[in-house]
């Protein structure tokens, strides 16, 4: 049944539908209000799921979409999924509030913008809030596509359309990745639902797809969330207008790869597989990331890597978090923290991230540059934004009393807790995550400084900024302090989120744990002296200290490998993949008749003679062979000459003439075999191909001059006597065996009896088997019409005679 | 009797492929009848070359040979004889409009569309 629940999925795309009506006929307000209602009544309809959801309760509505094949539109809320729904609601609300005041309505094609932006609201509504895989997948693909329309918003720069077609390439190789993932998972549990999938867990896990099936989803997962070395594309997505990155590029789109690999891990945790691959991965991409954050120097070059780095965070705790599976009760289970903290740090970063790339459109907006190096000294002349960007970024860095501390904290928590671990293999190697973790955490901490201090202190380079800064209009601050607010609020009291969000989304991830009893997590500040909050200290401390000399050292990043080795990689690749099929069409393409014809028989002659001694059918069966008589051993040799003849003059006479001597000589043989009617014909028919080639000798005769000029080509030989000797090996193999007798007896049986007539093979063209007759007399007309066509009919092109 | 049949079919095809191989239109032309000659006898061959009467119940023979393949290649003789004669006019056409007489003068370019 359809419901209101499949509705709300669905209304941003009826929104999108609306968008260029409501443009074009309301063009004084601006389109963003009419948008702006979606989003705020979603995520109010949203909010009344909360009660139903808590615990491990879910709501499930079912609308039979393609039912024969199991593919149902299945909406299915429960904890994770309503999280991801309130995200993309609830900021998507913000990001329209804010594009409101961001996009003019004079300059810019609004009716483009909303329609793409509901179009991915809706998308990603659809996937997260789906229980069936392929309706998951379609609504995956909706959001690359919507995604590419974004960022090419702008599409008459050259980088947006450059960055539009890298991440839809990269993100559909993904999507097709996770469709075979998906199809391989169903063959073997039999069902495209998600729950039905998770209850036949055991099934896939003693299965071989097993592996193959969770490579492919993580590399679809992986490609999505931009990590380690697919995260290419999203640095060149932010040529996207900024309510576009801070949306789909920092709070949503870049998370539905982490969703997929929190739905999954019940399925795939068991293996040590994934969680390297998880975690491993994740903690690549964290400290790549945030290296590579820190040599941009535009605004949001910094913030497309710190999301980078910040994904492989989230994913790495999710990774660490798949631990917990291997203890049956939640007492005692230290390794759900990693699960709360991916969760909390989810919810953190879409709310720093957000406002930070709002502020970050701020100053371009207001300066006209994102670029820091012409940037500094705005904080008194914009104290708001300044505000925004200090919570922001303190909070991406980790320090208190904002909510990024905290999930920080868990973090390193989780970090170190791993260590402990006995199992997957984990020994000395595991020590190795802490220290990476803590090492990326110092480099995440001196980004945010640069972002803060060189955008808002310093010394005012006025003469260099395109605008005259001054601070934005009220409305489009409203967006960012909002989140910023949230960012102090989940801050001071992050346990208002734990019963109603974060812990029916950790029963989400860990359903067989959450049976047996509550996570009783318990998010605060003081954890006394802990190791990890000697790691904070230490990533303030030496974070501190390296971003003072940063000048000093950061000449060290010359000969640190950068990003443009990865991209290179991309352009080359694709550079390669041109210019090999360019090479391989051209070589084989060449556009002479003669080559296509040496592939084709070459493939015949192969197929056909590996065919007939690959099985063995080659044999000869003289049994019932007709002795030969001197006629036809005469008329053999007079074929066999006439057509060397043929084959090997120069004179064009010779070859009218012996190409007739070949057809009578075939006439003859007929006469041989008892073929009256074939003798006949073949005599006529023979005259009249003489007589044209004649008429067309005696009108044209320079068309036959060519023949004086032929050369002797011996690979035409090989390849002609190679399929002359297959036909004879072929024909002789086949006469002389018959599977069963031949139905002919009946044609001369009653061909008297039923049609009246004693001329068997007169009887058989117009009588049983008349329709081949209609159909030949059919050619024959056409051919005579396409004959009087071509000499009668002279339309443009004309001749050259 | 079918050895020698199937070796001179098999012969004709080698001719006719020869020709069609090389550039000459003419040639080309030719070499596709030599093929269809060799096609012909193939399917009289195939069908087994019993002695006995040409299919014509007249006769009152004891027995006539397979009239099946006969009424095939009849037919197929007409066929290749349309096609023939229209190619044959499309190659003097050809010839008229371009001056090409070989193949390879007839190549496009990549200008063309």
């Amino acid at each position: 049944m359809f419901t209101i629940l499949h509705l709300a999925i669905i209304a941003p795309f009826l929104a999108a539908v609306l968008v260029p009506l409501l443009y074009k006929f309301i063009p004084r307000i601006h389109t963003g209000w009419f948008v702006l209602i979606v989003p705020i009544v979603l995520f109010s309809y949203f909010l009344t799921y909360l009660p139903d959801v808590s615990g491990t309760g879910s709501v499930i509505k079912t609308f039979e979409w393609i039912p024969s094949l199991g593919i149902n539109y299945v909406a299915y809320v429960d904890g994770l999924g309503l999280l991801f729904a309130l995200l993309i609601t609830g900021i998507g609300a913000l990001v329209v509030l804010y594009s409101i005041y961001y996009l003019n309505k004079h300059k810019e094609q609004l009716n483009n913008f909303y329609t793409y932006l509901m179009l991915f609201m809706g998308a990603m509504l659809g996937l997260t809030l789906s229980d069936n895989l392929i309706v998951l997948y379609t609504f995956w693909e909706i959001t690359s596509i919507s995604s590419f329309l974004l960022i090419s918003y702008w599409y008459t720069k050259e980088k947006s359309r450059y960055g539009a077609l890298k991440s839809l390439l990269i993100t559909f190789i993904g999507g097709f990745a996770l469709l075979v993932g998906f199809v391989l998972i169903a063959s073997v549990t039999g069902t495209y639902s998600i729950r039905g999938i998770l209850d036949a867990s055991d099934q896939l896990a003693a299965s071989p797809l097993f592996l193959p099936a969770m490579l492919l989803i993580l590399l679809g997962a992986f490609t999505k969330s931009a990590q380690f070395p697919f995260h290419i594309w999203l640095p060149d997505a932010m040529e996207a207008p900024t309510p576009v990155s801070a949306y789909l590029h920092s709070a949503t789109m870049v998370k539905a790869g982490i969703y997929l690999v929190a739905r999954l891990t019940p399925l795939f945790a068991v293996s040590a597989y994934w969680f390297w691959l998880v975690t491993g991965f994740g903690l690549l991409t964290l400290i790549w990331g945030s290296l590579s954050a820190i040599r941009q120097t535009d605004l949001k070059g910094i913030l497309a890597y710190s999301t980078v780095s910040q994904l492989g965070m989230i994913l790495s705790m999710l990774g660490a978090g798949a631990a917990a599976l291997h203890y049956d009760s939640v007492d005692n289970n230290a390794y759900t923290v990693a699960v709360a903290a991916a969760i909390f740090h989810l919810i953190n970063h879409a709310t720093y991230k957000g406002s930070l790339f709002m502020m970050a459109g701020i100053i371009d907006h207001e300066t006209g540059t994102r670029d820091i190096r012409r940037l500094g000294g705005l904080m008194t002349l914009m104290p708001i934004s300044f505000t925004i960007a200090v919570i922001g970024g303190f909070s991406m860095a980790g320090l208190p009393p904002f909510n990024g501390f905290l999930s920080k904290e868990m973090f390193f928590m989780s970090m170190v807790e791993i260590t402990h671990f006995s199992q997957y293999g984990m020994g000395s190697i595991g020590l190795l995550l802490p220290i990476v973790a803590w090492t990326a955490s110092i480099f995440t901490f001196v980004y945010c400084m640069i972002l803060v201090f060189r955008t808002f202190t310093g010394k005012l380079q006025e003469e260099k900024l395109p605008a005259k800064p001054h601070e934005a209009p009220f409305g489009m601050l409203l967006a960012p302090l909002i989140l910023v607010a949230l960012v102090v609020v989940f801050g001071f009291f992050p346990n208002t989120l734990v019963p109603a969000i974060i812990e029916p989304a950790m029963a989400s991830i860990m359903p067989e744990l959450a049976q047996t009893g509550s996570f009783g997590v318990d998010i605060y500040f003081w954890h006394g002296f802990s190791p990890e909050l000697f790691m904070t200290i230490g990533v303030v401390l030496l974070g501190t200290i390296i971003f003072l000399v940063l000048q000093k050292w950061s000449s060290i990043y010359a000969v640190f490998p950068d990003n443009r080795l990865f991209n290179q990689t991309y352009n080359r690749f694709l550079e390669g993949i041109e210019r090999t099929s360019y090479t391989v069409i051209s070589w084989h393409m060449t556009g002479l008749v003669r080559d296509y014809f040496i592939y084709i028989f070459s493939f015949t002659v192969v197929l056909l003679l590996f065919s007939l001694f690959g099985t063995g059918a080659f044999a000869i069966d003289t049994a019932n062979m007709v002795p030969v008589t001197p006629y036809e051993a005469v008329l053999s040799l007079v074929l066999v000459g006439s057509s060397l003849i043929l084959m090997f003059t120069r004179s064009r006479l010779k070859a009218v003439i012996s190409l007739g001597v070949l057809g009578y000589t075939v006439a003859l043989f007929f006469v041989l075999f008892r073929a009256p009617d074939l003798a006949l014909t073949q005599l006529t028919i023979e005259t009249v191909s003489v007589t044209l080639f004649l008429l067309c000798f005696y009108h044209f005769p320079q068309i036959f001059d060519a023949l004086k000029e032929t050369k002797f080509h011996a690979a035409n030989l090989v390849i002609s006597v190679a399929v002359g000797l297959t036909v004879t090996l072929i024909g002789l193999s086949a006469s002389g065996t018959r599977l069963f007798p031949a139905i002919s007896d009946y044609f001369l049986e009653n061909s008297y009896k039923e049609a009246g007539g004693n001329n068997v093979v007169n009887v058989i063209l117009v009588d049983f088997r008349g329709f081949d007759t209609l159909l030949e007399i059919l050619v024959l007309g056409i051919a005579s019409l396409g004959v009087y066509s071509l000499i009668k009919l002279r339309l443009a092109g004309g001749e050259n005679k | 009797m079918e050895i020698i049949m199937s070796i001179l079919a098999g012969f004709l095809f080698t001719v006719g492929l020869y020709l069609i191989l090389t550039k000459n239109l003419i040639r080309i032309i030719i070499g596709s009848s030599v093929l269809s000659h060799g096609a012909h006898l193939l399917l009289l061959t195939m069908a087994g070359l019993k002695t006995g009467a040409p299919p014509l119940l007249g006769l009152n023979a004891d027995t006539y040979v397979d009239p099946l393949p006969q009424a095939l290649i009849l037919t197929a003789i007409v066929i290749s004889f349309g096609v023939t004669s229209f190619i044959l006019v499309l190659g003097y056409r050809t010839y008229k409009v371009t001056g090409a007489a070989e193949t390879d003068q007839l190549r496009g370019t990549d200008t063309d569309e």
